[in-house]
């Protein structure tokens, strides 16, 4: 019975830290400078396999293979830019998490501003509607003894 | 009135855009490359190693370049239609070896057959992503002038071939005439 709680939890253990294993190899750099920049560009970079992560947290052949070309150009003296010029190119505007604003995505950009202008135009419109009712003119002297002859015949 | 028109539209339009949602495959991401020449390469081929397959040589006739490696599984399910496609005679159909041994690609064609005309070997997958390359299989069509007009990721289907390959294919023959 213990032996098999032990096993359970080397099982636990050995899953736990699984998650902290980093996907990448550790790429050194001569200069702290690129070093940074290469973790923030791999930071910023979606892998194509994995859709939802970044090119650094990928363990997939193609997320390796692309880290390998962001190091080569890197070494080479190549700009930021140029690293992501080089992946759209090839993959499209699809490898970047913060999308360019452009044609295709000016919805993507401004449906939070057209929703919230959308939203604000409704609420001004309901509070006017509602300030509208409650400001009616109260009843003048006529209509009160209308109501009251109206509230006596049910009453009777 | 507009008490309950106006959230019935909002729920209409709702429903609409999941329909439209439903549709769309988030996992096909457009090729940037459609439209444009397909990047030069020159490979190691497959049968003879010694010699090379260069985008040159594709040059000149409609080509459909193949994308497969023996570990790749719905490689294995793709390769009857491929051969199909190869025996039509439709277009020439090359293939690109990605990131494989030499020795197990050999002896899956040998197991399965070889389509292809020729085959150039990425063993390091550098050319692969100059094409966009993601994962194995992935087919491009090239016009006689080496430009990529349509790409499919993963296995071509017969409706793929029905409804946009071969359509695609009619398309630059009568160009060309």
């Amino acid at each position: 019975m213990n032996r098999k709680l032990f096993r359970w939890i080397v099982l636990f253990l050995l899953m736990a830290i699984s998650h902290a294993l980093p996907a990448q190899q550790v790429v050194t750099f001569e200069n702290p400078e690129t070093k940074q920049r290469y973790e923030n560009l791999l930071e910023n970079l979606r892998c194509l396999v994995c859709q939802n992560q970044a090119l650094s947290d990928s363990n997939a052949g193609l997320a390796n293979d692309l880290r390998v070309e962001v190091e080569r150009m890197l070494r080479q003296g190549e700009s930021d830019q140029q690293v992501v010029d080089f992946l759209v190119d090839r993959y499209g505007d699809f490898v970047l998490y913060d999308p360019p604003l452009k044609t295709s995505t000016y919805l993507l950009w401004f449906a939070p501003l057209l929703l919230l202008i959308l939203f604000s135009v409704s609420m001004i419109t309901y509070f006017r509607h509602q300030k509208t009712i409650m400001t009616e003119p109260p009843l003048d002297c006529k209509q009160r003894a209308r109501a009251a002859d109206l509230l006596n015949d049910v009453d009777q | 009135m507009w008490r309950f028109t106006l959230p019935l539209m909002g729920f209409g339009l709702l429903v609409l855009i999941l329909a439209i949602g439903l549709t769309q495959d988030p996992s096909e991401v457009p090729s940037p490359l459609i439209g444009k020449p397909a990047p030069e390469f020159e490979l190691p081929r497959l049968h003879d190693p010694s010699q090379n397959l260069s985008l040159a040589d594709l040059k000149g006739e409609i080509t459909l370049l193949n994308v497969w490696a023996s570990w790749c599984e719905s490689c294995r399910v793709e390769h009857p239609f491929i051969s199909e496609i190869a025996a039509s005679g439709a277009v020439a159909v090359y293939g690109l070896n990605y990131k494989d041994e030499r020795g197990e690609a050999l002896k899956w064609l040998k197991a399965l057959g070889d389509p292809y005309q020729a085959i150039a070997v990425d063993q390091d997958g550098r050319v692969a992503i100059d094409f966009g390359v993601y994962g194995a299989p992935e087919s491009y069509l090239l016009d006689q002038n080496g430009v990529i007009v349509y790409k499919k990721i993963g296995p071509i289907t017969a409706r793929d071939w029905k409804e946009d390959v071969s359509p695609l294919i009619q398309q630059l023959r009568d160009k060309q005439l």
